[in-house]
């Protein structure tokens, strides 16, 4: 480590170069390389942690851009994990960078979590968020939350040192549609980048021991009034009894009749018009970007009302960008569409998009 | 009494905050009834599987007691990132 690199912070009284060694040796997970996820893993791969772990299985979309501002048009339909890590090695070239080029599901998360000591929830979904929680509290590693919505943004660390956890907070996992995420919802750009530097700022303290982590609070911040709030809130000790992992966490997959096809093999199969119909549940913006031939575009949101144009003795496959929106679509039909026909092509347009573009 | 409301509370009701009717809030004593009362009035909020309610900026079980000056709000989980 050349000696100067991190003087202006180890000139700190309370911080020291006791602090930067803890940094060096910790092992930190940021799972989801989106707006929260980005400036945490900026930050602490430019404040010297040692090992960085980042997880995602996704594609960069231009509607990213607007608060993912570490990517570039440039990297638009490509991995976010390799753009990630190609921008934190020029940055770091100290840091032991470790990608993870998948999403976090049940079958990996405890082999994945297990290695690191601080673990930075910066997804964008519930299921990932219970997940996240359930392993954490399994392995007995501190985690740190961040979630926004529209002008707001949520933050604590759960699970530190015998601490509560997200489940005390929000016991039971929102249904699927419950609570709409930023991608139906929106979310102003500039917010992820405050939440998510909030996020690297606890990491940074769980670390090294200095302050006051955000521990049995809960901050709330509201963009719009520039307001926040604590919100104290205790362990319900039932919540540490997690021994396992639930059986699922994907709440709109429950259903055991639910089809499903990987799109490589939905592709090489032959369409056939007379038996298939293939329904695109993206919205129509994203539909006039790209689209496979033969697709009708019938966006989940007004599916409902568009029931009729679904074939009555047809396989129906149901087609998204990553396979989510379709499993929701599949929720919605199982009683219009005899559920052997309703099929939910797994991995969507953008597992296409990253097979075809290098 | 006020109740803050925060995530997709503020889309449900339509506002930042929400000021309790004179005439309800005498029976309205713990936030048991404040929930109930906010459940009836407004039926998407029922639809939440879970939904924190903090007064005086502490976590608040439906039995704790509330009167008139007590700072209320109404939080739900939210996922974006």
């Amino acid at each position: 480590m050349k000696s100067n690199r991190y003087i202006r912070q180890t000139t700190l009284k309370s911080f020291g170069q006791e602090a930067q060694k803890k940094l060096a040796d910790a092992r930190v997970l940021i799972v989801g390389l989106g707006g929260l996820g980005l400036p945490v893993a900026q930050y602490l791969n430019a404040m010297g942690v040692g090992t960085l772990g980042l997880v995602d299985g996704d594609v960069v979309e231009l509607h990213n851009l607007q608060r993912q501002v570490l990517y570039t048009e440039e990297n638009c339909g490509t991995s976010k994990l390799e753009a990630a890590i190609r921008f934190l090695e020029k940055q770091n070239s100290e840091t032991n960078l470790k990608g993870h080029q998948l999403f976090l599901d049940r079958n990996n998360a405890l082999n994945i979590i297990e290695n690191y000591d601080v673990i930075v929830d910066a997804t964008d979904n519930f299921p990932a968020r219970y997940l996240i929680n359930d392993a954490c509290v399994i392995l007995g590693k501190p985690f740190i939350y961040g979630a926004l919505h529209a002008f707001e943004g949520q933050l604590s660390v759960f699970n530190y040192r015998e601490g509560p956890t997200y489940r005390c907070l929000f016991p039971n996992m929102p249904k699927s549609g419950e609570i709409a995420n930023c991608d139906q919802h929106g979310v102003l750009g500039v917010l992820p980048g405050i939440i998510g530097n909030l996020q690297a700022l606890e990491a940074v303290k769980v670390i090294t021991g200095i302050g006051q982590v955000l521990s049995g609070k809960l901050l709330l911040f509201d963009g719009l009034s520039q307001r926040t709030q604590q919100i104290n809130f205790t362990l319900k000790t039932e919540n540490r009894q997690i021994k396992s992992l639930a059986e699922d966490y994907n709440s709109a997959s429950c259903d055991a009749r639910m089809k499903s096809q990987e799109i490589e093999l939905f592709l090489k199969k032959s369409y056939d018009p007379d038996s298939d119909q293939l329904i695109d549940v993206r919205s129509s913006e994203e539909f006039k970007e790209d689209h496979l031939p033969n697709a009708i575009n019938i966006p989940l949101n007004v599916l409902d009302q568009n029931l009729d144009v679904l074939h009555p003795a047809k396989n129906v496959y149901l087609l998204c960008a990553s396979g989510l929106r379709s499993q929701k679509a599949w929720e919605l039909l199982k009683d219009h569409v005899a559920p052997e026909r309703l099929i939910v092509i797994q991995g969507g347009m953008n597992t296409l998009r990253m097979a075809t573009k290098p | 009494m006020t109740v803050l409301l925060f995530g997709v509370t503020r889309d449900i009701v339509g506002a930042e905050a929400l000021e309790m009717p004179v005439d309800k809030v005498g029976s309205i004593r713990t936030v048991g009834d404040l929930r109930s009362y906010l459940q009836d009035t407004f039926p998407s909020l029922k639809n939440l599987s879970s939904l924190l309610v903090a007064v005086n900026n502490s976590y608040a079980e439906d039995d704790i007691k509330l009167d008139n000056f007590d700072e209320i709000a109404l939080i739900p989980p939210v996922s974006g990132g």
